[in-house]
């Protein structure tokens, strides 16, 4: 044929072309989002402390030892100790844990929220459009952060009332940029094409909308995890957050750290930059992690 | 003739809400097309071939409506079936081609993936068949090394090489009927020719028949058995393709003809066309909608919407006012 690519370089044969996606997804990110790729490696590191954090923590959270208050950071205690003489290592990588589990679990329900909410409206559109997106708009209206604390105030603080709060918080507001998506996807030929080999409703929109969004569902996730662990330190630091003895980024900061900021610079420091530094990481992951996995964005060469 | 053709559309009327109202896009046509016949559609933007392709399959979206006439495909009033029937029609015995082979592949799948899809869906087949079949199919359509581009992305291929794709997708499930809307008009003119033949030559090995919609007269001369002519929302002319050039009855349809550039006409010679501009679908005219266009309207044109009647030979219809002999004088009179 005329047309023939040269196929001489063409992918190798398609078997389980899934696997072979995957061992190279890793081999690219690296080679050519490197930026990227360190940043899904300090994120790796942070979720890493978070999981084992019982086992590298030094010294116990609340274990208190007066005799050493507000050390400045030492060999026995990098991150200094607090006014109770408690390890701020410790208690960063508990508070860690904690903001790990909060933030996957709130982004997790966030991004299916958003997604429901965006495929429906989206692709059915008209009247279901119309009253669902009404819906989002009246939710909208209202700052998150009002909505918030009057919802946990009314509710009170802990972890399933905040994972769930946030959840619906960000997966509503979010369902607009999925919705976005769904309808460009869906003038697409291709769901025209799909509907012309007579695939059912729920079968287009599993195979041929959903995989087409992914590239923004995958930056949502990753952004509302960064936008949750903000959220939470934000709630902690109100009080409004998961209620203390349990340590958490926010709480830290707002508590002791800024009432001895002067004295225990590190006090403030430890958990700002901590949040700080993670939120980017992951940031920067998602962006990388979005160009890769959309194959229209693979050279073509 | 053989009995019953497998597709037969009568008085079929469609229309669209818009902005400005109901417009008529499609105004009583008929068709009918046989089993192994190649049925060219020809017309200009507009005119209505389109839809009239899309509503064989119910795919007029939200705005469209069929407001009167029959669609029967092999004994079945297509517009009669419920969702799930006409669905199950859809990629199985009656499979569709469209113009875009650059979007009608879906980016994130594999082209594997997509030709499978059909199979999977109507012949409920486990995946590695299905898959299977889709590296036989590719290879039907003469790509090369087919089994090693199922794992490609539609990205990697040339528009042409995605057509094929395209044509393997609708051949899957061995259809009666496969509607191409256009399928080359986005190709080069040299691929053009090898997605034509390759189609027919695919159709005729299976005994399917082929609904070719095209605004190209020349695709028409070499690949299609009958030729509807649209203007409008209405079909003009209908006739076997050899007839419909041998003697063009309808003004619209000889206007064609004589547009279309001949290799040994004088250089520097103005190619001929037709004055004006097709009509606004909304605001029809209430005789004939070519009257504003048509180099010898008379009066009944402007008042009375023509009828198809016989025109000449057997099978050759056209709907105009002008008598069978003024016709033929007109032709004279130009050539």
């Amino acid at each position: 044929m005329s047309e023939a690519i040269a196929a001489a370089d063409m992918a190798p044969p398609a078997a389980g072309f899934g696997e072979a996606m995957r061992r190279s997804l890793v081999g690219r990110l690296v080679r050519e989002k490197p930026l990227a790729a360190v940043g899904g490696a300090v994120f790796l590191l942070f979720l890493f402390c978070g999981v084992f954090a019982d086992v590298l923590a030094p010294y116990g959270v609340n274990e208190t030892n007066l005799a050493q208050r507000l050390e400045a950071p030492s060999w026995s205690h990098p991150f200094g100790t607090d006014h109770l003489g408690r390890d701020v290592l410790s208690r960063i990588l508990m508070g860690g844990q904690l903001s790990m589990v909060v933030s996957f679990l709130a982004a997790g329900l966030a991004t299916v929220v958003s997604l429901a909410i965006g495929v429906v409206s989206g692709y059915f559109g008209g009247k279901t459009d119309m009253v669902m997106q009404r819906g989002v708009d009246a939710w909208m209206t209202f700052p998150d952060l009002v909505l918030l604390i009057v919802i946990i105030s009314v509710v009170g603080p802990g972890i399933p009332q905040i994972v769930l709060v946030l959840g619906l918080l960000y997966g509503i507001a979010g369902s607009r940029i999925v919705r976005g998506a769904v309808v460009s996807v869906k003038e697409n030929m291709y769901t025209h094409a799909a509907q012309s080999i007579g695939a059912p409703t729920w079968h287009i929109l599993r195979r041929h909308i959903v995989p087409n969004v992914m590239p923004v569902v995958i930056v949502l996730f990753t952004t509302r995890i960064g936008a949750v662990i903000l959220t939470e330190a934000g709630l902690s630091f109100l009080g409004l957050g998961v209620p203390p003895p349990a340590p958490t980024w926010g709480s830290m900061l707002s508590g002791t750290g800024r009432t001895y900021m002067y004295l225990g610079p590190w006090l403030a420091l430890a958990p700002g930059l901590s949040l700080t530094i993670v939120v980017y990481a992951i940031n920067v992951y998602g962006d990388g992690l979005r160009d890769l996995l959309d194959p229209r964005m693979r050279g073509t060469q | 003739m053989d009995p019953a053709p497998l597709l037969d559309i009568s008085g079929l009327c469609v229309s669209f809400r818009t902005d400005r109202g109901l417009v008529r896009a499609v105004q009583d046509v008929s068709l009918q097309v046989r089993a192994g016949e190649t049925l060219a559609i020809v017309g200009e933007s507009g005119s209505g071939k389109s839809v009239t392709a899309l509503s064989i399959l119910r795919l007029l979206g939200e705005a469209g409506r069929v407001d009167a006439g029959r669609i029967v495909f092999d004994g079945e009033d297509l517009l009669a079936l419920e969702d799930r029937a006409i669905r199950a029609i859809r990629g199985d015995r009656i499979a569709m081609i469209f113009q875009e082979p650059m979007s009608s592949l879906n980016p994130v799948l594999t082209i594997g993936m997509q030709v499978a899809e059909p199979i999977r869906l109507h012949r409920n087949a486990p995946w590695k068949d299905a898959y299977e079949r889709a590296g036989e199919l590719l290879e039907r359509v003469r790509i090369p090394d087919a089994a090693g581009r199922l794992g490609d992305y539609p990205h990697q291929l040339s528009g042409g090489m995605r057509q094929r794709v395209m044509i393997a997708m609708a051949l899957a499930c061995r259809p009666r009927l496969i509607i191409a809307d256009e399928p080359t008009t986005a190709l080069d003119v040299t691929v053009q020719a090898q997605i034509l033949e390759l189609l027919k030559e695919l159709t005729r090995q299976a005994n399917s028949a082929l609904i070719l919609i095209t605004h190209d007269l020349g695709v028409v001369a070499r690949y299609a058995d009958r030729v509807a002519v649209m203007y409008a929302g209405s079909i003009v002319e209908t006739a076997p393709a050899r007839a419909l050039y041998a003697a063009p009855a309808h003004p619209y349809t000889r206007g064609l003809m004589a547009s279309i550039p001949s290799i040994d006409g004088a250089i520097g010679a103005r190619l001929p066309t037709i004055d004006g501009q097709p009509p606004d679908l909304a605001r029809l005219p209430p005789g004939c909608a070519f009257a504003l266009r048509c180099p010898h309207v008379f009066e009944t044109c402007r008042a009375t919407p023509p009828a198809l009647m016989e025109a000449g030979t057997a099978g050759h219809l056209r709907a105009c006012h002008l008598d069978a002999d003024a016709a033929g004088a007109a032709v004279q009179e130009r050539t």
